[in-house]
């Protein structure tokens, strides 16, 4: 069975089954339920990123605690779980954009491949164009549609001729399944696409500078369905040459876009395993609370 | 009664035709129970009666005070015998002063025929009795609305839409008021600008190269011959103008670069208003300091390497000028660079930018509209402004791009022109108009063009 059917039963046979709800005021959770590591399959061989022990603060609350896990070399990964528990935060971990937070301190090994994220001698510069982020809300630079898309490359140097750039240009538009639509303007202004097709610029604009890892913080909670459809087909694809970390509020679209899902809940990582597993026979208690509509 | 005293009544008479409203609102919900089964709150009602006891006494005592004095006049004149009266304007307003002096008693009555010392009486005694009855109607009208507006409070009132519809208007009246008033000034402007055509070509006054604003009193005067050509001024006007933006534009821009993306939050709420402090400085003061600090810094240093510099210069003007205008340069582009989402940002900085270069490609490209129209208020600011140049600049209408020389500047030139005793025929004198007028044109074309880049260039994020 597939596992999006396979969920949408789940959640409709909540709706009908009328179980009370798990009141987290009335019932405080005791620390026992947490497990003592995330359970799952948290770590694979050869990761693409590899994170121990991370723990990430906003000067006293502690966001993150304890986050073990690899990212395998493409694969796709989505981190579900409810609002605040810190999947955000951890994304923004993943190539730096923490930094401009001014309270926001991090510790714990974060490494891509064998570089460490922290190190002193990172730079973050060269690692954003590694790790490259697709955000929640489509945000095109108010310039045309090629400038868009050129900006990375620009700023990195990666096209020494105006061919080279205009390529460039192309491929990354032909990836992003945009090019058929806008290469007849692409000097009108990026920002006078439909929310759909802002985002996939943005995505343009991403795998522009040919990173290796492409996060994505909840990039379809702003598009209607058929934007959402379009993004996920494109994600799909991506796959074969790219390693992406997807943040997700839909159950339905982590089933659908990714190959391991990870669930978060109050900063800690409960559950890591393939996302067939997590959405059938989810092993721990909270992520089949979740998962099964309970809360969040 | 007086007009200061009448007022003051007017005002206590609409506060108790409030007060009687509200009451009577109130006591008329009482029996419903309570004021929501009244149509409108009773702060309605209450406003309806004072409205009504307030706009027609207002309107009427508007009218009549700026129409009486005249009438009154009129009716004097006309009571002289015929062989007194005199014929042209200037007799007639000349007879109502001697008329009007010996009514207040500047004017002994002896030293007048009979005739116009009885006009003086009958001057007196009409205006006792215009007051009188101003006083009257004005009263009763205020009372009679006020009584009108309390007889028809009943529940059923329509009162918040009334309000409404006189506030709207009120609204509407001050605004147009506002334009009106613009409006007024342009065409006083306007008028002695043609005037003054009428006596210098227009063509002599734009494309001319001499400034030397005197009229001969007398056709064998000596070096009378004045001349009129603006070109110097605005030469001078435009180099202290452009001196200024040299200094403001960079140093306050990048402060705003440094205030929105860099500085720290605590600094940032000390370092803001310091620098809007400088707008806040008179500018006579800046005035001083351009010429007595300024000025004589420059010369010592130009003697210094050898440099010829007059003790007034456009420099010292423009530097201090420039400083002066720095805030609003550095307030409004510290807005708008605020403004930028920080989704911007983040797209720019996830790409591997750095935060320069994240500033230089995104935001100041996404800021730029609202960072040239600040450039241009502070450009028309610095066009404009007077004391500065009037006290470190000079009069000397050289023409000039020096900036070590001395220059002169519309605003200076519109200062000397009108200080002291004038005469309004002569060309010396309504020059300081069309110079006034070149200088609202200027400043009106800046602005349209400022409002032009930001509506064409936009570059809209959202």
């Amino acid at each position: 069975m597939d596992t999006a059917e396979k969920l949408d039963k789940n959640a409709s046979g909540r709706n009908h089954a009328e179980e009370p709800l798990i009141d987290l005021e009335e019932q405080p959770m005791q620390e026992t339920r947490y497990p003592e590591h995330t359970v799952g399959t948290p770590f694979v061989d050869a990761p693409k990123m590899r994170f121990r022990d991370v723990n990430v603060s906003y000067g006293d609350t502690q966001a993150i605690h304890n986050i073990s896990l690899d990212i395998g070399k493409n694969e796709v990964i989505s981190l579900i779980g409810p609002s605040g528990c810190g999947k955000s935060t951890f994304l923004r971990c993943l190539n730096r954009m923490n930094d401009t937070i001014d309270i926001c301190r991090v510790s714990g090994e974060l490494f891509l491949e064998d570089q460490d994220l922290y190190d002193s001698k990172m730079d973050v510069v060269e690692l954003r164009a590694r790790v490259g982020m697709v955000f929640q809300k489509p945000n095109p630079f108010p310039k045309s549609i090629y400038d868009n898309v050129a900006y990375g490359p620009r700023l990195h140097g990666l096209a020494n001729k105006k061919f080279e750039l205009d390529e460039i240009v192309e491929t990354s538009l032909r990836k992003a399944g945009l090019w058929e639509e806008v290469k007849d303007r692409l000097h009108a202004p990026g920002t006078g696409l439909s929310g759909g097709q802002q985002q996939r610029l943005c995505i343009a604009r991403t795998i522009a500078v040919s990173p290796e890892v492409v996060l994505m913080d909840e990039p379809c909670s702003a598009l209607d369905p058929i934007a959402t459809a379009k993004i996920e087909e494109l994600i799909d694809e991506l796959t074969e040459s790219y390693t992406i970390a997807i943040v997700t509020h839909s159950m339905q679209q982590a089933a659908r876009v990714s190959n391991r899902t990870a669930y978060f809940h109050l900063g800690r990582l409960i559950e890591v395993n393939d996302t067939e597993t997590v959405f059938t026979k989810p092993e721990h208690e909270l992520t089949e609370a979740y998962i099964t509509g309970r809360f969040g | 009664m007086q007009t200061g005293n009448l007022l003051l009544l007017l005002v206590v008479l609409i506060g108790l035709a409030y007060y009687l409203g509200h009451r009577r609102a109130v006591a008329m919900a009482r029996p419903l129970g309570g004021i929501r089964h009244l149509h409108s709150l009773p702060f309605y009602y209450a406003m309806r009666s004072a409205l009504w006891c307030a706009m027609p006494a207002l309107v009427v005592l508007g009218c009549w005070l700026a129409f009486d004095d005249s009438i009154i006049r009129e009716v004097v004149l006309n009571g002289m015998p015929v062989d007194l009266r005199p014929a042209d304007e200037a007799g007639r307003s000349l007879m109502l002063s001697r008329i009007g002096n010996v009514a207040s008693g500047a004017l002994s009555a002896d030293t007048v025929g009979p005739e116009v010392a009885a006009a003086a009486e009958r001057l007196t005694s009409l205006r006792t009795t215009s007051a009188m009855a101003l006083t009257v109607v004005v009263v009763v009208l205020a009372m009679m609305g006020g009584a009108w507006a309390w007889l028809k409070v009943s529940p059923t009132l329509r009162a918040r839409q009334q309000v409404e519809r006189v506030l709207q208007f009120l609204f509407m009246l001050c605004a147009t008021l506002a334009i009106l008033t613009t409006v007024g000034i342009l065409f006083s402007v306007l008028f002695e600008s043609i005037r003054f055509f009428g006596k210098i070509p227009f063509s002599e006054f734009l494309f001319g190269l001499q400034w030397s604003p005197q009229t001969a009193l007398r056709a064998d005067q000596v070096a009378a011959h004045g001349a009129f050509g603006a070109i110097p001024l605005f030469v001078g006007t435009l180099l202290i103008s452009a001196i200024a933006l040299i200094v403001a534009v960079p140093v306050g821009l990048m402060s705003a670069i440094y205030l929105a993306e860099y500085a720290h939050p605590k600094v940032r709420s000390f370092a803001k208003p310091a620098l809007e402090v400088l707008a806040g400085v008179p500018t006579v003061v800046y005035g001083f300091f351009a010429a007595l600090t300024v000025a004589p810094f420059i010369r010592n240093i130009g003697e210094a390497v050898g440099l010829g510099v007059s003790s007034e210069s456009a420099l010292a003007a423009g530097l201090v000028m420039g400083v002066m205008i720095i805030p609003f340069v550095s307030s409004l582009s510290d807005d708008v660079i605020t403004a930028v989402p920080q989704a911007m940002r983040d797209g720019s900085l996830g790409l591997g930018a750095t935060r320069s270069e994240t500033i230089k490609k995104v935001i100041f490209p996404a800021a730029l509209p609202g960072i040239m129209g600040g450039i241009l208020l502070a450009a028309s600011r610095a066009i404009g402004e007077t004391m500065i140049v009037v006290m470190a600049a000079g009069l000397a209408a050289n023409l000039t791009v020096n900036p070590l020389e001395a220059v002169t500047t519309i605003t200076v030139q519109i200062v000397t022109l009108l200080t002291g005793d004038q005469e309004f025929d002569s060309a010396k004198t309504l020059a300081a108009f069309a110079l006034g007028l070149m200088l609202f044109l200027t400043t009106l074309a800046m602005n349209v063009l400022a409002l032009h880049i930001v509506r064409k260039y936009r570059e809209q994020y959202d």
